[in-house]
C-alpha cells in the first residue's frame, strides 16, 4: 500500500492487503465474515493510530523502561512492574487531539448504536504455527465514545502486559516496530456460549465443543466451569459428556460483566442440546475449511441466531513448559480471589498454626529411635503438603494486590504508578508487630540498665521468642534465635533514637520527622543517623483520603462502590499474607529442622531425604534461550588484557521500591552470624529479605536487595518502615562487600557503591 | 550575515540536533569525563543538565565549579574529519534551586522526555552551564570563538 493507512478501516475493507495493519484477529473474522458466517460488526482501529499516539515520547519511555535491564535477568514480579508502569505511561498520555477527533469521527457511529467489545489485534499475535492467545488485553461491555477511545488506549498498552513481555522473544517485541490493531465490535449478548474445538487438542478423530450459560468470559477467564462434550470429528456422533456444576454465568453489568448467580431453572439445562450442539461443531467445522487448518472457535447464541467471536488455529500446549504457563495460571479474577481468600484465612493458617503448635508440643529428645523416625516422616509429610499449599493458593492470591493495584492506576491515573501501595501498608504485619515488640524489649533494657533486671529481661525475651520466634523452644535453633535476638536488641537500646524509630512505622503519623529531612531533596544524605532518615509511614489523613478518592472514582452505582471496596479489602488481605504466609511456612518448617537436628544429634543418617522442600515458583525466562548472545569474548583477544586491571562496580541499577536516601556501611548478609553482627546504621545487603532478617530492618539505613519486584517481601517492609530501598539488583551479594561505603537512591532505583 | 551570527545559527543548529554531551570536570582526585543529556536555553546562554547527587560528577564541581562541555555532531565515520562539528562551552556551573530549578526542569524534561521521572527525582541535581565562552571547531581545523559574556 502506498497511500497512508487509514486510521480506521470498516470490516468490509478489511482483507490480506492490510494484514499487517490490522492484526490477525480482525483479519479471521472479515474472512469468516466473508465465508458466509454470522459474525458481529465491526471496525479496526489501525496501527496507524497506535503509531501516531505512541511515536515520540511516549515511545523514548517504553524503550527507556524495557531496556533499563536485561529482560532475561528478571524475575516476574519485576516483568510485571514494567508493564504496570508503561500501562500508566499510557493513562498519563492523553490522546493528541488530532487523533481523538479522527478516531471519534470513524468510531462515533458504532458507540451510538450500543455496547461494544474492545479487543487487541496484535499483527502477528494469532499467526499459523505460533497462537499467543491471552497475552493482550480485551474488554468487554464498553459503552460511549469516550470509554471507547479510553479502553482503545488500554489495549495499545496492553501490547506491553506482563504476559506480552514474558513472550518478547517469540513476539518479536520492540518498542521501535511492534505496532497494535483493535477491533471494535458490537457486543452480542448471547444467552449461550462457549469454544469449539475442530479438533481435540490430543486426539485428532476427535473433536470437542464447550459451553456455558451467559458470556464465554467465565470460560475463557477459567470462573466458570463449561459443559464439555466429546465428539467424532467427521459424523459429529457425541462421545463424551461432562456436565458442569453450572452455579453461575457472566452477564453483562454497568461498564462491563459481573460473575453473577445462574437463575435456577437454567442450572438443570446443559447450555447446549441436540441440533445446537451440531451447529457449534459444524460451525468450528466450516471455520476450519476456510482457514485450511484446525480452528479454535469462540462463539455465542443470541436465541437462535449462532454468532462467530473469534477463530485461530489450535496450538498443542506443551512445549512451553517453561514456567511461563505457571506465571500466566497465577492471574485471578476478583471472584475466584474471594474464594481463595476464603480458604487461606479461615482454613489454612489456623491449621498451619495449630499443627506447628501441636509439632512443638511433642517432646523429642525424649522419643526412642523409631518414634523420632516417625515423627520427622510426620513433619516431612505436613511441610511438603503447606509447600503444596502454599504454591497453589497463597502465591496466586497475591495476584489480589495486582488487581487492585491495576483498578487504582485506572480510576485515579496517579503519577506514582505504586501509590496505591500507600493504601495497603500500615496494615499490621506479623514482622511490624514483631519489631514493635522488639523495640518494648530494648526499651526494657535501657530502663533496666546493666546490671539490674536481668533476670526480668530473659523472661520477656522468652515471652517473645515464644510468641513470636521461628524456631522450636528446646532447639539448638531456638539457642541460635535467642543469642541474636539478644544481639539485636542490646544494639536497639544502646542506639539513642532507634528504640523510638522500630516503633514508628506502627504508630505511623505520629513519628516525629526532623527538621533537617523536610529542608528539601538531597537532604537524607547528610542525615547521620538511620533513625533521623527514615520518613514515618503515609501519614492517616492522606490515607484517608486516598481511599476516599479511590472508592468516588470507581463509579456512581452501589454495586460499583461495594465492589471497589471490596477489591481493596482484598488487597489488603494479599498484602499482610505476602508477609505473614512465610511466617507460618517458616513455622512449620522450624518443627521439621528441630526433628532433623534430633535425628543428628543422635548420629542417625536420614540422607537428606526428610531436607524441606523449597517453595520455588520456576523463573519465568530463568532458561537461556537458545538464540540468546552469548556474553562476548573478550574483544580485545586473549593476552591483550592488561595485567593487574581490577575492575570493581561503581554504581549498580535496579528498580526503586522504596523512595529516600539512605547513608551508609554495607553489610551483605549471607549467614546468621553476618544478622548478629548487623549495626544500626548500616545499609542492608542480601538476596532476598527472609522472614527470619526482618528484625534488624529497623536498625538499618537501607535495603538493597538482588531478588526484584515492588510487591516482594523486602519492599513490603522497606515500605512499612519508610526505608529507603532498592530491590532486583543483579550481583548485589557479589559484586558489594560489606564494609563498603554505600549510597542507595530510592527515588530512582541507583546504588552508589564507594 | 557576520561571523556572530553565523556562529550562533551553527550553534543552535547544534544543541538543538544532539542530546548528549560530554561534561569535563577536575578536583583534587585529577580530571574527569562524563556524558551527560543537556538541554540549551533560547538564547545558548545556559546549557542545563541533570546527575544525582552521589555521583562523581557532582562532587566534583560542587568543590570546583568551573567545567566544560564538549557537543559534538560525530557519527564515527571518516567523513566526520571534514562534516562533523564540534563545540566546547565553558563557563562555571551551579545547581539550581526553587523556581529556576522548576523552570528548567520544564525545558529539560521538554528536551527528554524519557528522563521525567529522572530529572524530578529528589535525588536529582539540575545544573546550569552558564557558558562564558564557546569554542567552535568545524572542517577538522577551523575554530571561532564566541564569547557569551
Amino acid at each position: 500500500m502506498n497511500a497512508p493507512v487509514p486510521l480506521v478501516l470498516p470490516a468490509a475493507e478489511v482483507d490480506a492487503r492490510v494484514a499487517p495493519y490490522v492484526g490477525g484477529k480482525a483479519l479471521a473474522l472479515a474472512k469468516l465474515s466473508r465465508a458466509g458466517l454470522a459474525v458481529p460488526p465491526f471496525s479496526v482501529v489501525t496501527t496507524a493510530a497506535y503509531e501516531a499516539f505512541v511515536d515520540g515520547p511516549l515511545q523514548a519511555r517504553i524503550l527507556f523502561e524495557l531496556e533499563r535491564k536485561d529482560v532475561a535477568d528478571m524475575r516476574w514480579e519485576e516483568i510485571w512492574d514494567a508493564a504496570l508502569r508503561i500501562r500508566n505511561l499510557f493513562l498519563a498520555t492523553p490522546l493528541p487531539a488530532t487523533l481523538r477527533d479522527a478516531l471519534a469521527a470513524a468510531l462515533g457511529p458504532r458507540a451510538d448504536e450500543g455496547p461494544v467489545v474492545v479487543r487487541s489485534s496484535a499483527p502477528g499475535e494469532d499467526s499459523a504455527g505460533a497462537s499467543f492467545a491471552g497475552l493482550h488485553e480485551s474488554y468487554v461491555n464498553v459503552r460511549g465514545l469516550d470509554a471507547i477511545l479510553e479502553h482503545v488506549r488500554l489495549v495499545w498498552a496492553s501490547l506491553w502486559s506482563d504476559a506480552a513481555l514474558l513472550y518478547r522473544r517469540e513476539l518479536g517485541l520492540d518498542p521501535l516496530r511492534s505496532r497494535m490493531a483493535v477491533v471494535v465490535q458490537e457486543i452480542i449478548a448471547g444467552e449461550r456460549s462457549g469454544v469449539a474445538f475442530s479438533r481435540h487438542p490430543e486426539r485428532d478423530d476427535q473433536a470437542l465443543v464447550e459451553a456455558v450459560h451467559g458470556l464465554n468470559q467465565g470460560l475463557v477467564d477459567g470462573t466458570v466451569e463449561p459443559d464439555r462434550w466429546v465428539l467424532e470429528r467427521d459424523s459429529g456422533v457425541v462421545l463424551e459428556h461432562h456436565a458442569a456444576a453450572r452455579e453461575e454465568m457472566v452477564a453483562p453489568a454497568g461498564a462491563g460483566v459481573r460473575l453473577v448467580p445462574l437463575p435456577r431453572r437454567r442450572r438443570s439445562r446443559p447450555p447446549l442440546t441436540g441440533d445446537d450442539l451440531h451447529r457449534v461443531h459444524g460451525l468450528a467445522r466450516e471455520a476450519e475449511g476456510s482457514f485450511a487448518g484446525p480452528q479454535d472457535v469462540e462463539w455465542t447464541l443470541r436465541g437462535e441466531e449462532l454468532f462467530t467471536l473469534q477463530s485461530r488455529p489450535i496450538t498443542t500446549g506443551g512445549a512451553e513448559d517453561d514456567g511461563r504457563a505457571a506465571y500466566l495460571g497465577l492471574r485471578r479474577s476478583y471472584d475466584s480471589l474471594v474464594v481463595l481468600r476464603r480458604r487461606i484465612e479461615e482454613e489454612a493458617l489456623p491449621a498451619m498454626a495449630a499443627e506447628a503448635a501441636a509439632f512443638a508440643a511433642v517432646p523429642l529428645a525424649e522419643l526412642d529411635d523409631g518414634g523420632l523416625l516417625a515423627e520427622l516422616e510426620r513433619r516431612k509429610q505436613a511441610h511438603d503438603g503447606w509447600v503444596d499449599v502454599y504454591t497453589r493458593d497463597f502465591i496466586p492470591f497475591a495476584h489480589a494486590v495486582r488487581l487492585f493495584g491495576q483498578a487504582y492506576n485506572d480510576a485515579l491515573r496517579p503519577d506514582d504508578p505504586y501509590e496505591f501501595v500507600a493504601l495497603l501498608s500500615g496494615t499490621p504485619m506479623l514482622s511490624t508487630r514483631r519489631n514493635a515488640a522488639l523495640a518494648g524489649l530494648a526499651h526494657l533494657r535501657r530502663e533496666a540498665g546493666d546490671d539490674a533486671g536481668d533476670e526480668a529481661f530473659a523472661l520477656e525475651l522468652e515471652a517473645f521468642l515464644d510468641e513470636f520466634g521461628l524456631e522450636p523452644p528446646g532447639s539448638p535453633g531456638r539457642e541460635r534465635e535467642r543469642a541474636t535476638m539478644a544481639a539485636v536488641v542490646e544494639r536497639l537500646a544502646s542506639a539513642p533514637a532507634a528504640g523510638s524509630a522500630a516503633s514508628a512505622a506502627v504508630t505511623g503519623p505520629t513519628a516525629d520527622r526532623p527538621a533537617t529531612s523536610a529542608a528539601g531533596p538531597g537532604d537524607g544524605v547528610e542525615d547521620a543517623t538511620a533513625a533521623s532518615r527514615r520518613r514515618p509511614a503515609m501519614p492517616a489523613p492522606d490515607r484517608d483520603d486516598l481511599e476516599r478518592r479511590y472508592l468516588q472514582a470507581a463509579g456512581g452505582g452501589d454495586d460499583e462502590r461495594e465492589r471497589a471496596a471490596g477489591l481493596l479489602d482484598l488487597a489488603r488481605a494479599g498484602w499482610r499474607l505476602r508477609d505473614d504466609d512465610n511466617a507460618y511456612l517458616d513455622r512449620i518448617e522450624a518443627q521439621l529442622t528441630a526433628a532433623l537436628e534430633e535425628m543428628g544429634r543422635r548420629g542417625l543418617e536420614t540422607g537428606g531425604r526428610f531436607a524441606p522442600r523449597a517453595v520455588a515458583l520456576p523463573s519465568p525466562l530463568g532458561r537461556p534461550h537458545p538464540a540468546a548472545p552469548q556474553p562476548a569474548a573478550d574483544a580485545a583477544g586473549p593476552g591483550a588484557s592488561p595485567s593487574g586491571a581490577v575492575a570493581k562496580a561503581r554504581q549498580l541499577v535496579g528498580q526503586p521500591a522504596g523512595p529516600g536516601v539512605g547513608v551508609g556501611i554495607a553489610r551483605v548478609i549471607s549467614s546468621p552470624d553476618d544478622l548478629r553482627a548487623f549495626e544500626e546504621g548500616e545499609i542492608l545487603v542480601c538476596d532476598a529479605i527472609e522472614p527470619g532478617m526482618t528484625f534488624v530492618v529497623p536498625l538499618s539505613a537501607g535495603i538493597v536487595e538482588r531478588r526484584g519486584g515492588m510487591l516482594i517481601h523486602g519492599a513490603i517492609i522497606a515500605r512499612e518502615y519508610g526505608l529507603p530501598c532498592v530491590t532486583g539488583v543483579p550481583g548485589a551479594t557479589e559484586l558489594i562487600h560489606t564494609g563498603d561505603p554505600l549510597t542507595v537512591d530510592g527515588y530512582l532505583g541507583i546504588v552508589v557503591v564507594g | 550575515m557576520d561571523e556572530r551570527d553565523v556562529t550562533l545559527d551553527l550553534l543552535r543548529e547544534l544543541l538543538s540536533r544532539q542530546r548528549l554531551g560530554v561534561l569535563a570536570t577536575h578536583g583534587e582526585s585529577g580530571p574527569y569525563a562524563s556524558l551527560v543529556a543537556f538541554a540549551a536555553t533560547d538564547d545558548l546562554g545556559r546549557l542545563t543538565f541533570a546527575t544525582t547527587r552521589a555521583t562523581r560528577k557532582f562532587q566534583l564541581l560542587t568543590a570546583e565549579p568551573r567545567v566544560a562541555m564538549l557537543i559534538d555532531s560525530r557519527s564515527d565515520a571518516d567523513l566526520d574529519f571534514h562534516r562533523a562539528t564540534a563545540v566546547t562551552a565553558v563557563g562555571p556551573v551551579a545547581e539550581l534551586e526553587g523556581e529556576a530549578r522548576d523552570e528548567a526542569c520544564v525545558r529539560f524534561v521538554a528536551r527528554h522526555p524519557h528522563l521525567t521521572d529522572f530529572a524530578t527525582a529528589p535525588t536529582t541535581a539540575l545544573l546550569a552551564l552558564d557558558v562564558e565562552t564557546y569554542y567552535l571547531v568545524r572542517r577538522f581545523q577551523t575554530v571561532t570563538e564566541l564569547h557569551m559574556r
